[in-house]
């Protein structure tokens, strides 16, 4: 007998994925674009230095990079994060946009599945690009605010790894989704827990150790530019 | 020896005796050499007919002596929208060497064009829901300086998936709506470059199958059209082919369609591997050298280095036929002259058919032979390579050859795995498979995005892929294959295995009695039985 599935969704992790570009490029945005000429590259000039930082804490852990990674924002305030969102997206993200993703979200949408975007990136930077593409929801990081500014830190539990897997089991789970019949992309061996939580899961643009894993499970590779 | 059967000198059939060779017999990437019982009947392709001396030169007068319409450049008029069409990379096989056939065909009808004053050209591979060719391919098949000229603009493969990219052509009296690649549809001359290799191809099959979107597929990419083709690879007796002809003839009446069709001999082997088209009673001592050579090589490599081995082997195809023209005329000649190639007569049929499964099928070139295609080959087009009656009997056996490796290429076939391994454990009823599942593999938003954006086959092509082998299945009473690395492959195709081509006989003989008629069909090349 078949086993009948009930309704699923297509979760989709963002850097690398969707788009070409990667949370560097998000920092290097919001450094660029800091109050005043002086503190824009002071603030600049330290991220770009901190970027073999953010490499070597990578190759620790997710979670080491980003402990490392978060603290450059510190001191930028909630309101200057939300208006910066609108110009990253269309400065930054939109131009690195695959030009195939939003016809994979389209036709995932047309097959009924919920549209749902799980991201390391955190919530006020990528809010225009959820609104843009008609995600139905998204789980991404939220920065630690005090007195309406980000104290460097992410509010747990912090969407990298297995987390994501997680939030995606609670997800599916508060909704009445089936994890069977649901969908996941990603680009990175990182993602792999969020990749096998799912009855779907598709390698995009993977890395080499993805593609190792796609290559030994049987899973779809697609190569989008 | 073995004996060639009386008073048929050139008739491709020897009877196996105490005394002759063991015959050789393809496994995938490898070569098995087996003894046969005294008796076995071995059915061998034709010896390959000389092509012509100037393939420019035949291709130039079908052109301008065309079958059913005026000559090429009379059709011709400055400003006018030209969409040359043409197959893809699963035509021939294995792939030809330079210059391939559709190179020398544009060679002469660019040149034709361009001297009428059209200039709107575009070159279209018709692969219809086949993978995309890749660019390397693609350059290839047309030669640099074309490729230089119109890639990526003006020569790129067809999208059946892309919705602005296709227009509605009409709908036949039996329901069956065609819709086509909308630049060729729109065309005021659509030219298909066809190259004929087996009889099921060609003809109104080109444009209505090469360049249509799946909704125009599913009424004959079905199993019950599949059943009822007594075999598809005989045109007069294939639902598929009928099926065809309604659908072109819609073609016929919307659009202008001048066909080129091509037949191509079957000298696929280059001069190392030639004696493979041999009788084995035949080798001299160089090609048994060859031989062992291939052997003792190949089973010391690993899959992949044999799969580099035998993609590094192109085919020295020659031409043998060109005609141009009306579709239909244009190809009850090119069926003809196909036939005269490839159509072996055979008396009667057998009990037990043994059949190595090569390397290579249409739909795996520079990749793997997957399971599903493993089975594509087998009950599919080894089964159905026979007119008038099947070369075995209902309820037979049919023996093959493979390794059966559980191996995929999920750049190419990402569906193909989910098909194999979450839909076949369930069921291999083809009906069932259509009615439950064809449609949400179609649509399903990867694969999707890996056949408009990769090179990979269509969501639903492994469903037609199994529904091609239903009338084999229907038929035969049970499959055994040798040569299997593992049991679950074959158990999960429905076929039982066996440790020798010894063994598999004697277990088809259990099956069909202890006087079971053999027979082992010789390829490739590929033979048509034409059964008595």
């Amino acid at each position: 007998m078949i086993r009948a599935l009930g309704p699923g969704a297509a979760f989709y992790d963002l850097d690398g994925t969707l788009v070409r570009t990667n949370l560097v490029h998000v920092l290097l945005f919001y450094a660029r674009n800091d109050r005043g000429l002086l503190k824009s590259l002071l603030r600049t000039a330290v991220s770009v230095a901190g970027i073999p930082l953010f490499f070597a804490a990578e190759r620790v852990s997710r979670q080491a990079f980003n402990e490392v990674f978060f603290r450059f924002f510190r001191g930028l305030t909630a309101d200057r994060l939300r208006l910066l969102a609108e110009e990253l997206w269309e400065q930054v993200l939109e131009p690195a946009l695959r030009p195939e993703a939003a016809e994979l979200i389209e036709r995932s949408r047309a097959q009924g599945l919920r549209q749902v975007l799980v991201t390391g990136a955190f919530d006020l930077a990528v809010a225009p690009l959820v609104r843009e593409l008609g995600f139905d929801d998204c789980g991404a990081n939220r920065l630690d605010l005090a007195d309406g500014r980000a104290t460097g830190h992410l509010v747990p539990p912090v969407m990298a790894g297995a987390a994501k897997a997680g939030w995606i089991r609670a997800y599916a789970e508060r909704e009445g989704l089936s994890l069977g019949s649901s969908y996941a992309y990603a680009d990175s061996l990182s993602d792999l827990p969020m990749l096998s939580v799912v009855g779907r899961p598709t390698a995009v643009n993977p890395d080499a150790g993805l593609r190792r894993v796609a290559r030994e499970q049987g899973w779809p590779v697609l190569w989008l530019s | 020896m073995s004996v060639r059967l009386r008073g048929r000198p050139d008739a491709g059939t020897v009877f196996i005796d105490t005394d002759s060779a063991p015959r050789v017999l393809h496994c995938g990437e490898s070569l098995l050499e087996a003894r046969l019982p005294v008796g076995t009947r071995v059915v061998y392709p034709r010896p390959p007919i000389a092509p012509v001396s100037d393939a420019h030169q035949a291709i130039r007068e079908a052109i301008e002596n065309p079958l059913g319409c005026d000559p090429l450049p009379a059709q011709l008029r400055p400003g006018m929208r030209v969409t040359i069409a043409m197959d893809d990379i699963s035509l021939p096989l294995p792939p030809m060497e330079r210059p391939d056939v559709r190179q020398t065909a544009l060679e002469v009808l660019l040149p034709i064009l361009a001297g009428a004053g059209v200039d709107d050209i575009h070159l279209l591979v018709a692969n219809s829901l086949h993978r995309k060719m890749t660019e390397s391919e693609m350059r290839r098949a047309v030669g640099d300086d074309i490729h230089r000229e119109f890639y990526p603009d003006r020569y790129y493969c067809h999208d059946a998936e892309d919705p602005q990219g296709l227009v509605t052509i009409g709908t036949t009296a039996h329901g069956e709506r065609l819709r086509l690649n909308r630049r060729a549809g729109e065309s005021d001359l659509l030219i298909y470059l066809n190259i004929n290799l087996v009889p099921m191809d060609g003809g109104h099959k080109s444009v209505t199958v090469g360049l249509c979107d799946y909704e125009s597929l599913r009424p004959h990419h079905e199993p019950q059209t599949i059943l009822d083709s007594d075999s598809y690879m005989d045109p007069a007796r294939s639902a598929l082919g009928r099926k065809c002809e309604r659908m072109g003839r819609l073609v016929d009446a919307a659009l202008d369609v001048f066909h080129v069709e091509t037949v191509l001999n079957n000298r696929m082997y280059p001069p190392e591997l030639a004696f493979l088209a041999k009788n084995e009673d035949d080798f001299d001592d160089r090609d048994r050298l060859k031989l062992r050579a291939a052997r003792l090589a190949l089973d010391r490599l690993p899959w992949s280095a044999r799969r580099a081995f035998f993609r590094r082997l192109p085919a020295p195809y020659g031409l043998i036929g060109c005609w141009a023209g009306r579709t239909e005329p244009v190809h009850e000649r090119t069926l003809a002259r196909c036939f005269e190639q490839y159509a072996v007569a055979v008396e009667g049929q057998c009990d037990v058919l043994i059949a190595g499964v090569p390397y290579i099928s249409p739909y795996n070139v520079n990749s793997i032979l997957n399971p599903v295609l493993v089975q594509v080959m087998g009950p599919g087009y080894l089964f159905n390579l026979y007119r008038g009656r099947p070369l075995v009997r209902r309820g037979g056996v049919l023996i093959l050859a493979h390794p059966c490796y559980d191996a995929f290429d999920t750049a190419s076939h990402p569906s193909y795995v989910e098909f194999f391994h979450r839909l076949l454990p369930e069921t291999r009823d083809a009906f069932e498979l259509r009615e439950r599942y064809e449609e949400s593999f179609a649509h399903d938003p990867r694969y999707v995005a890996a056949y408009r954006h990769g090179h990979a086959y269509h969501g639903a092509h492994p469903f037609f892929m199994w529904y091609w082998g239903e009338n084999g299945r229907r038929h035969l009473g049970k499959i055994i294959v040798v040569g299997a690395e593992n049991g679950y492959v074959p158990e999960r195709l429905g076929w039982e295995r066996a440790a020798s081509l010894e063994e598999a006989i004697a277990m088809g003989r259990s099956h069909v009695g202890r006087s079971a008629e053999v027979t082992m069909l010789h390829l490739p090349p590929i033979v048509i039985a034409d059964v008595a």
